[in-house]
């Protein structure tokens, strides 16, 4: 965690945040997804989750976020990526989203290992294309291109929505 | 805007209740003046309300019950039982009134302006006929000009000097407001002085530094225009004399017409305040039954009945968007210094871990200890702050008492004890149907009529004693009566008549009681409009189940019957049982488990070849292998020797197949649901000591766990032999 402020602080000291909207990204195999900065309530390593029976496999369990409950999702899972051993970079990214009647929820990402925290500005984010990626549009807000590198950017309230459908339907 | 309003509610309502209280306290026969006081106060803070908040028919309304009221603490009309029901009565309309408001609706008029007219038929029949010529008041029994047909010739109008205090601002009181208010009472010219207003430099716009000559025009009477001033009277100098000074010695004239010759009790309300009228009250209490305008009351279900509805309205109120609750100062100061004292060991700690060494290890240890004291008394502390006295549910009770012993016909003497027993807020409120159905209970069906009382040699008053306290982590709340107790044979009877045994069955004693709990059977031998609508106590029972309780039943024929209701103090927290299935910690709540045995082999039996059935006090309770229901692997293993926890929820009994049976601790409940979902077989979760969290069983999801997950064939097996269980045990 203290890993993370640091290259936080890093980065925005290189001059590597440009204008606009600020993400932290992530990666996912080869791939490098963002979020919302503002959204990322804390980051923590992986240290095991208590699982609920009868949910869905991406869903990795809960666990105990300063006194609340918080439901974890493993995102490659999530995504239908084949999983992956969870090792001593393996994040977790809580993140608040917004659930059903806007009610403010929090929610665990895992993710292979953080990456860096990049602005982009609104105007720079491309709508999806219909494929290319493995994952669905829906989750996309849009791509960017920042140093030679394709950001993908989530829209993390619909992750919860289609994560809720998806448990509806087990 | 909103938020203000909100709280005038809930003011509001809790001044009904204190009128509410008052009125039955007055209605003992014992017109204390500082309980008329009291309730008057409510009223016109009421009143005051509902004119700032633009609610006219509400603050018209609350007019004509204060009038009234002034004349009765003024000691002007003696306290009737019929003024006291009149009261009631309003009381009831005004809430039915606030309701509709808060609701953002408008009340039906219809029984509010039938309620004034008998206010303000009563004031003019209080008005008594012959003027009294020691009258103490100058302004002689005057009802307010508002309050119809009494309207009687005032002075010509008033001067009135008003300087108010330099804070007044600050009390938030508006002199322009009580001009206008005043000039409701007639025409009103105004002087204003501003000889006390400092130099600009010096002006402090914070304070009032005007003061006011007021003349008022009209027949209004001195009592009405105090009463503009009423709330400022402490905050300025008030003089207040009359423009044609004959007309405040002017006797007052007749009420006209008051074609009803008072009898007997209001006779004596003549304007004096001496022990006459109190003897006369007296009097007027035993002497008659004040029948007509009781009536109404006990046939409105639990709820206070909205205005316009007839009877056998039973709907419950809907519940207030936000709800907030008032928290004694005392609690708050404490939880203060309990922050202070853990900021004091949390630094002492750190100063500690700065420069550790081995020799500072007692130090730590003492630390850890002090800390973990602090943690607890926040906890403990915390909790107090949603506890709130159980008086709350006890406030309803006596109306309830007062209404239905005078619709029945029956004496009953209502004795509340433990009324500062403190349990959860959630708690109290889902409590107060239950109790209040049990007191309905009593009253109809335990407590005899005087007469029938007296020929078994009791006192013709019943007494129903209700008593909070404290046991262990639990409220035990005990109900009990002297009536006439519950018939066991009229109980079998109506068991066998309804099915529920067979001819020739007997049970054991302590069981015929539980009968009573059992769904559709009433042991009333009429059914009325008070109890006895076949729901009853399983509705009860579910309702104290379902907040982790439950209610236990004595009864001697003849003598009474003692009910005790054992409840959780709070909501949040429960006493848990731990057990492990594959490497995962949970938990069921311990007031479910009825026994944890060790699996025989002998006692196993199969239906359809899959659905596993466990022999257990004479009969069969079906099995959940957790492991299976979880998912975990290694699920088809050998069930015998194993461990079962034999469970139970409402009216379903299952044994869970467990691995391993651990400790048992208070969890507190944390919701799954705040930021993921509802989980079938969950009720949540909790966090244990090292810090991981455990996930809490709800039975009666596990079952449609269980089922659900069954083949259907099986399913029906597993019903059948569900209910079974149940059957078996409560016949």
């Amino acid at each position: 965690m203290s890993e993370m402020s640091a290259s936080q602080q890093d980065a925005a000291l290189q001059g590597t945040v440009g204008e606009g909207d600020q993400y932290l990204t992530f990666t996912l195999g080869d791939e490098e997804y963002g979020v919302d900065i503002l959204r990322v309530q804390e980051i923590k390593g992986w240290s095991g989750a208590t699982p609920i029976p009868n949910t869905p496999d991406y869903v990795k369990g809960v666990i105990n976020m300063r006194g609340t409950i918080v439901p974890v999702i493993d995102l490659r899972e999530r995504f239908g990526m084949p999983s992956r051993e969870y090792t001593q970079f393996t994040v977790v990214v809580l993140v608040r989203v917004l659930g059903p009647g806007d009610k403010e929820r929090i929610m665990g990402l895992v993710v292979d290992a953080l990456s860096e925290v990049y602005g982009i500005p609104e105007d720079e984010l491309r709508p999806p294309p219909e494929f290319g990626s493995i994952i669905r549009t829906d989750f996309i807000r849009g791509l960017a291109q920042v140093d030679e590198k394709m950001i993908i950017v989530l829209d993390a309230d619909r992750l919860l929505a289609e994560e809720e459908l998806a448990t509806e339907s087990v | 805007m909103g938020q203000f309003l909100q709280t005038f509610f809930e003011e509001s309502f809790e001044g009904l209740q204190e009128m509410e209280a008052g009125l039955l306290a007055l209605d003992s026969g014992d017109p204390d003046t500082e309980t008329l006081h009291t309730i008057f106060r409510a009223a016109h803070s009421i009143k005051g309300g509902a004119g700032t908040f633009g609610l006219q028919a509400l603050a018209g309304f609350t007019h004509h019950m204060e009038t009234l009221l002034d004349r009765l603490r003024e000691g002007r009309q003696a306290v009737t039982p019929e003024a006291v029901n009149l009261l009631l009565e309003s009381v009831d309309c005004l809430r039915g009134m606030l309701e509709a408001a808060q609701d953002g609706g408008e009340a039906d008029p219809e029984q509010a302006v039938a309620l004034e007219k008998r206010l303000a038929a009563l004031v003019a029949e209080g008005n008594d006929p012959s003027p009294v010529p020691d009258a103490p008041e100058p302004e002689g029994p005057q009802a307010l000009p508002e309050s119809h047909a009494v309207d009687s010739p005032a002075p010509g109008g008033w001067q009135i000097g008003f300087r108010p205090e330099p804070h007044l601002f600050m009390t938030g009181n508006d002199p322009l407001r009580l001009v206008e208010e005043l000039s409701e009472l007639g025409d009103v010219t105004a002087e204003c002085h501003i000889g006390q207003l400092p130099a600009f430099g010096d002006l402090d716009p914070e304070q009032c530094h005007l003061s006011w000559t007021l003349t008022l025009q009209g027949g209004a009477d001195e009592d009405a225009v105090r009463e503009v001033f009423e709330w400022v009277e402490d905050d300025c100098e008030l003089t207040i004399s009359p423009l044609a000074p004959e007309g405040a010695e002017d006797e007052p004239p007749a009420a006209e017409g008051s074609p009803d010759a008072p009898e007997e009790s209001t006779a004596a309300a003549a304007p004096d305040v001496d022990d006459e009228g109190d003897e006369a009250a007296d009097a007027a209490v035993v002497s008659e039954a004040p029948a007509p305008s009781s009536a109404g009351h006990g046939d409105n279900g639990n709820q206070p009945p909205a205005p316009g509805a007839g009877g056998g309205n039973g709907q419950p109120r809907k519940p207030a968007a936000a709800s907030s609750i008032r928290v004694n100062t005392d609690k708050i100061d404490a939880l203060i210094d309990m922050v202070g004292e853990l900021v004091i060991t949390q630094s002492m700690l750190n100063q500690l871990g700065e420069d550790f060494s081995e020799d500072k290890l007692e130090q730590l240890r003492d630390g850890l200890g002090q800390l973990e004291r602090n943690t607890r008394e926040l906890q403990e502390n915390v909790m107090r702050i949603r506890m709130v006295p159980i008086s709350f549910a006890y406030a309803r009770l006596p109306r309830i008492v007062h209404d239905l012993s005078d619709k029945l016909g029956k004496q009953v003497e209502l004795k509340l004890e433990g009324e500062q027993t403190e349990l959860d807020k959630t708690v109290m409120e889902k409590l107060i149907d239950p109790l209040v159905h049990l007191v309905r209970n009593s009253l109809d069906h335990g407590i005899e009529p005087p007469a029938q009382r007296r020929e078994l040699g009791k006192p013709e008053t019943g007494t129903l004693e209700i008593e909070a306290y404290h046991k262990g982590g639990y409220i035990v709340i005990e109900i009990n009566d002297d009536g006439a107790g519950i018939s066991r044979d009229k109980l079998l009877a109506k068991a066998r008549a309804a099915g529920l045994l067979q001819a020739g069955e007997e049970l054991p004693d302590e069981q015929v009681l539980d009968l009573i709990f059992h769904p559709g059977l009433s042991t009333a031998e009429k059914a009325t409009d008070v109890s006895g609508r076949g729901v009853g106590m399983d509705v009860v029972k579910r309702n104290i189940r379902q907040l982790g309780g439950n209610i236990n039943l004595r009864s001697q024929p003849g003598e009474g019957t003692q009910l005790t209701i054992h409840l959780p103090l709070t909501l949040s927290i429960l006493d848990g049982q731990l057990f492990r299935v594959g490497d995962q910690v949970y938990i069921v709540p311990l007031v479910s488990i009825i026994e944890s045995l060790q699996i025989q082999r002998e006692k196993l039996s199969r239906v359809a070849g899959k659905a596993e059935l466990y022999h257990w006090r004479e009969g069969h309770l079906p099995v959940l292998r957790l492991r299976e229901l979880f998912n975990e692997p290694d699920a088809g293993g050998e069930l015998a020797n194993g461990l079962m926890v034999v469970v139970e929820d409402d009216d379903r009994r299952v044994g869970l197949h467990v691995d391993e049976l651990l400790g048992q601790q208070q969890v507190v409940i944390k919701s799954l649901e705040a930021n993921y979902q509802r989980v079938t077989g969950f009720a949540g979760a909790t966090i244990l000591g090292d810090g991981t969290v455990a996930l809490i069983l709800d039975i009666a999801g596990l079952v449609d766990l269980a089922q659900a997950q069954r083949k259907p064939a099986d399913a029906a097996a597993m019903r059948v032999a569900t209910e079974e269980a149940h059957g078996e045990q409560t016949q």
